[in-house]
């Protein structure tokens, strides 16, 4: 597995997952859009990773509620929505293979790409500091 | 983890090789050992391709010796313990009256009048106070070996060169045991394992079991953990107590009439005789998920029966399990739907073993 790690540049939701705000561009600068992934933490808990299936485009994501399902070689585990939003991109070779969730969860490993529907949501998640100090509790 | 866990004498060792440690029937014991990115896949291929070890020390062990000793087995186990030479193996179930299965065992001939059956960890102590029940007035010994046996399978194409290596005589063939040295120490080595790959299983003092373990690792074995083990044995089509055995299943309608032999007049004889001769209600399939999703244990069928064991086959990198299903939706190439938590995922029944070692 990866080295244990929390970027700086993301934000976290409690229940493992973290979201990368991109620049607001394109056509609609006041829709800014994520991208979404679960922790370092979660995918050592988990362990490996053995399927993904990922939500269609345009799914609907709403803060807190479970989105998606990631499987280890024991477990299925939810996806938690850290943020509201409408799915744009998906990522395609995670139904191949799963495995960079494991190996890099950060970079290749990225599950979703959403919309945001309420970029003001992004105020009740954490940094990667009081995140990692979360999970020394 | 609570301090009452029961360790094996390859704790240390286990720590050493980076184990993820899990609670396993009251035994801390190696899931998988860290370090590559997908360690479960890692194992289970080292296995299928080379040679793995697994410390299986968590299984028990029972000595039954004495006059009456064949007795007593042949009335607790199912199988036809006449049928094994001294030095011989055999598997068999343990049933109650009703034909309910209590546990599936391995048994070695070890003498004329002594024998040694392996029993699963969770069942150890119930299956001992069974043994004891019915040894009633019977000549025979009942012994709990369960502290003086520590356990290694070394399974996968190359094990058996790997472990003849090190042994002072030819090693016995499949489904025998033998007594032999390995580095030095009396063990009985037995031709038998639970991966669907040729191997052994070596029952040694527990103190010995760390050389043992530090030599096998020198000449490449891969550690492998709890976690590899169960899903060689899927595809094996072995069956696991717990998931696909249980005291609500009778041997026919798990497949396992072929290790009952009614006319030994075993405890569940009548029991297993009535449900050969009718026909069992459901009967236990291998099957593969058609498409992508992995079914898991309790995922329901839909038109009746259950997924008892399921996961991601390592070896075809389909979704694939064991189920009961009604009898007639138990031949090969019959479709189903199983409901993997809301969602229908297609799947086919197919033959056993989903998995066969090459040539």
């Amino acid at each position: 597995m990866s080295q244990a790690g929390y970027p700086d540049d993301l934000l976290y939701h409690p229940e493992h997952d973290w979201a990368r705000i991109e620049q607001a561009g394109g056509s609609d600068a006041s829709a800014p859009e994520a991208t979404l992934g679960i922790t370092w933490y979660a995918q050592d808990a988990l362990g490996e990773v053995v399927f993904f299936e990922p939500p269609p485009l345009g799914t609907t994501l709403t803060q807190d509620e479970p989105y998606a399902e990631v499987e280890s070689v024991k477990a299925v585990s939810d996806v938690v929505a850290p943020l509201s939003g409408e799915i744009v991109a998906v990522n395609e070779a995670l139904a191949e293979d799963p495995a960079p969730i494991n190996e890099d969860p950060y970079g290749a490993g990225w599950l979703v790409k959403v919309r945001l529907r309420n970029p003001a949501e992004s105020e009740s998640l954490m940094d990667a500091e009081t995140y990692a100090t979360t999970l020394h509790g | 983890m609570p301090t009452t866990l029961r360790r094996t004498s390859l704790y240390d060792r286990h720590v050493d090789a980076g184990a993820k440690l899990v609670e396993f029937a009251g035994w801390e014991m190696p899931v998988f050992y860290e370090g590559p990115p997908t360690p479960v896949r890692q194992e289970h291929t080292a296995v299928r391709t080379g040679v793995g070890v697994f410390d299986v020390s968590h299984m028990g062990e029972i000595e039954t010796s004495g006059p009456q000793a064949f007795e007593l087995l042949q009335r607790l186990i199912s199988n036809d313990l006449s049928k094994v030479p001294i030095g011989g193996a055999q598997y068999g179930l343990l049933c109650r009256e009703d034909g309910g299965v209590l546990d599936d065992l391995f048994t070695y001939r070890l003498e004329h009048d002594r024998w040694l059956t392996v029993t699963n960890a969770a069942n150890h102590a119930q299956d001992l106070a069974w043994w004891r029940e019915h040894a009633g007035d019977l000549d025979a010994q009942v012994e709990d070996r369960i502290e003086d046996y520590a356990m290694l399978a070394v399974q996968g194409p190359r094990a058996r060169e790997l472990v003849q290596a090190i042994s002072d005589a030819p090693l016995p063939p499949r489904m025998t045991a033998a007594t032999r040295r390995l580095l030095g120490a009396q063990m009985l080595v037995c031709g038998t394992g639970y991966t669907g790959e040729d191997g052994v299983e070596l029952l040694l003092a527990p103190a010995d079991a760390p050389a043992l373990w530090d030599e096998l690792l020198r000449r490449g074995a891969a550690p492998a953990g709890l976690a590899a083990r169960d899903t060689l044995r899927l595809e094996a089509c072995y069956h696991l107590y717990g998931n696909d055995l249980s005291t609500e299943r009778g041997p026919i309608e798990a497949g396992l009439g072929w290790c009952c032999v009614e006319d030994t007049h075993f405890i569940g004889s009548e029991a297993v005789r009535g449900v050969r001769a009718a026909g069992p209600r459901e009967r236990l399939v291998a099957f593969a998920i058609d498409g992508p999703g992995i079914a898991r244990q309790g995922n329901p069928i839909v038109g009746g029966g259950g997924v008892t064991s399921g996961t991601l086959s390592p070896s075809l990198g389909i979704g694939v399990g064991l189920a009961y299903v009604p009898s007639g939706r138990a031949a090969v190439g019959t479709r189903l739907q199983i409901d993997v938590r809301g969602k229908m995922r297609p799947a086919v029944v197919r033959e056993k073993p989903l998995y066969r070692k090459g040539p």
